[in-house]
């Protein structure tokens, strides 16, 4: 079975001065490769600056990739065909606050990918299609004429969704879509995120930094550190299983809201910053933080192996 | 009996005077902390624990002012005081870290620049000797090489670093309360571990009391000893950390701790608080949470609820505690 989107040895590397004539490549993301079937979730965490968002991005050809190959149920997309395959990717910003324009109406920014694509015959029909996205993302009709400022944060993400949607698009990338609400409302969220997809079965990439959330949503999960994946696997192994170091020690620091629990795991924190991306440590770019590092760390990067279950690991120890 | 307690606040009450009228940011917070205790204040936007924190301080904006209720340090009260005196209390008795490390550090001073005025400030110790304390206070909260870290500029700093050095400066002259506000929130999760660990060791170290606001219940239930969840600018629940957590009574912390994902509750579908964040600017005349409550009841829309005692470490303030109260009597006789 082809997946639905596949990613093959994307590089994402940006210029940056450093110097009056010297440029240097900050490599976002470096030689990632991951797939995504039909109606499935992959959440994508890591921490800031590890490239989660630009992985994201990239695959909607927001950036151009530097290298490798992003593949739409075999097709390779490029900058020929992007406009057509946005109808079947469509992406979900953090910010609910700044990725809605604040002069136009709901119904506008609704209905805006579908004048873009011409998907509408009709004006009657636009208006009925805008109605049909807003009620399934739990809008009330006499909504359409508003401005964005006029709502709640999380109902302001529930308008970005239904922009989204409006396509109807196989494949939805979400970047960070609840950090920015309140802790009340997003599960609210969540719950429509799922909803969706067992009604319309989209496929998601869910990148966040809450990892709780993530678990709950995904089927499967990518950690991502320094621009690589170093663990792959369906969302339980990730999170009851993990293997490289750096898995286990974000899990173990991830703080839980159960006191007993919370208070009765061993925690392994870790030493030290994030290096900067401009200066990537030889080898493993976890080496510098890693309490299981050796010599062959220094030197060379450890491919992804299978451990069993398609449970990818990156790491020469462990 | 009030003079044990460190910090006392009684009944307070914190407005802003805006254009849209007058804002009810606090309404009627009263609680004590007492010395090495570690206090959780949880809430989510405009549910007012920033402000009462900033209260304690007296670092409100200029339209915010204390309206009402006192606030008692070891029995004086401080709301009556004058800058001057005040001036003396922040930093020396009470000190606050903020949210944002990456604004609230000057970025055209050096990191010594800022340490050492604080510590110039505060304590009697000049010139070389506060330089000497800069460098230890550093070394303290696991900075490395202090004597070069303190030459330099904020913006020369991660994150996670940054913290550590606001941490730093609100330590430097030892204060009784340490007041973190969102310590975390801007870093990333094993960062964010780090610095909850160093807040505690530095707690037991030198046995200060930390009053901790924070939206994340995770953060809360692995640091507190005791919380305080509020909601509308008033305090719906207060108990130690295993009875909010495990034996909730009021029906906005039983929705909040249902509605985020646990270790637990991978499987299941999230059950939401319905309904939106609340709007301070119109509160409802009775219970602030009555709006997206399920059991909702006539009296919470007319009069806020009274607060309760469940058992000796746990009260809460709903009036569905009322009523099983009263069947449970009703029923016995």
């Amino acid at each position: 079975m082809t997946p639905l989107v596949e990613v093959r040895n994307l590089k994402q590397y940006f210029p940056v001065k450093t110097g009056l004539f010297k440029t240097e490549y900050l490599k976002a993301v470096d030689d990632v490769s991951f797939y995504i079937n039909e109606g499935e979730t992959l959440g994508l965490v890591g921490e800031s600056g590890c490239g989660k968002t630009t992985v994201g991005r990239t695959l909607l050809h927001l950036y151009e990739p530097t290298a490798g190959k992003i593949l739409y149920q075999g097709t390779e997309v490029n900058e020929k065909n992007i406009h057509s395959m946005r109808q079947k990717m469509q992406m979900v910003f953090q910010d609910p606050y700044s990725s809605l324009d604040p002069r136009m109406t709901v119904e506008d920014i609704i209905g805006e990918p579908l004048d873009v694509h011409h998907l509408c015959s009709s004006k009657g029909e636009r208006r009925e299609k805008i109605l049909h996205l807003m009620e399934l993302v739990g809008l009330n009709a006499e909504h359409a004429t508003r401005y964005a400022h006029e709502f709640s944060g999380g109902q302001r993400q529930r308008i970005g969704i239904a922009r989204a949607l409006a396509v109807n698009p196989k494949f939805i990338v979400c970047d960070e879509p609840v950090s920015a609400l309140d802790v009340s409302i997003q599960a609210q969220v969540i719950n429509m995120f799922e909803e969706l997809q067992e009604k319309l079965g989209v496929a998601y990439l869910f990148i966040a930094h809450d990892l709780l959330v993530v678990h709950h949503i995904s089927d499967r999960i990518a950690v991502m550190y320094l621009g690589k994946i170093v663990e792959t696997g369906t969302a339980d192994d990730v999170n009851y299983n993990s293997i490289h170091p750096y898995t286990c020690s974000l899990m173990s620091a991830v703080p839980i809201p159960d006191p007993d629990y919370t208070r009765s795991r061993k925690r392994i924190i870790l030493q030290g910053d994030v290096p900067s991306p401009l200066h990537m440590p030889s080898g493993c770019p976890f080496r510098t933080r890693c309490n299981h590092a050796c010599e062959k760390c220094a030197q060379e990067m450890p491919p992804l192996t299978d451990r069993g279950n398609g449970h990818m690991v990156a790491c020469w120890v462990k | 009996m009030e003079d044990k307690h460190l910090l006392s606040v009684q009944d307070l009450h914190t407005s802003f005077f805006t254009d849209a009228g007058e804002v009810h940011a606090v309404n009627g917070v009263s609680f004590n902390l007492d010395p090495g205790e570690i206090l959780g204040i949880v809430g989510e936007s405009g549910s007012g624990k920033s402000v009462t924190a900033y209260s304690i301080m007296q670092i409100l904006e200029a339209t915010g002012k204390i309206t009402g209720g006192k606030i008692l340090f070891k029995g004086h009260d401080l709301t009556r005081w004058n800058a001057a005196k005040l001036d003396k209390f922040r930093g020396k008795n009470v000190s606050i870290i903020f949210q944002d490390p990456m604004t609230s550090l000057n970025p055209v001073f050096t990191i010594g620049n800022q340490l050492i005025e604080a510590i110039t400030l505060h304590t009697s110790r000049k010139g070389e000797q506060a330089r000497k304390r800069a460098a230890e206070l550093l070394t303290l909260v696991g900075i490395n090489e202090p004597e070069r870290r303190l030459k330099q500029y904020p913006h020369e700093l991660s994150g996670g670093m940054r913290q550590r050095v606001m941490i730093a400066m609100a330590l430097a002259c030892e204060p009784d309360i340490l007041i973190a506000d969102e310590p975390t929130t801007a870093l990333d999760v094993t960062i964010q571990a780090q610095i909850l660990e160093l807040i505690q060791s530095l707690q037991k170290k030198m046995g200060m009391a930390v009053i901790l606001v924070t939206h994340d219940l995770g953060v809360i239930a692995e640091m507190c000893d005791n919380i305080i969840v509020m909601y509308g600018g008033r305090i719906c629940e207060r108990g130690t950390a295993r009875e909010i957590f495990y034996n909730p009574k009021h029906e906005y912390t039983k929705g909040l701790i249902r509605s985020i994902p646990n270790v637990n509750n991978m499987k299941e579908k999230l059950v939401p608080i319905a309904g939106t964040p609340i709007n301070i600017l119109n509160l409802p005349k009775g219970c602030a949470f009555c709006a997206r409550c399920d059991n909702c009841m006539k009296i919470c829309l007319t009069e806020v609820p009274e607060e309760l005692s469940i058992n000796k470490d746990h009260k809460a303030s709903c009036w569905m505690n009322v009523k099983e109260a009263f069947e449970e009597q009703g029923g016995a006789k």
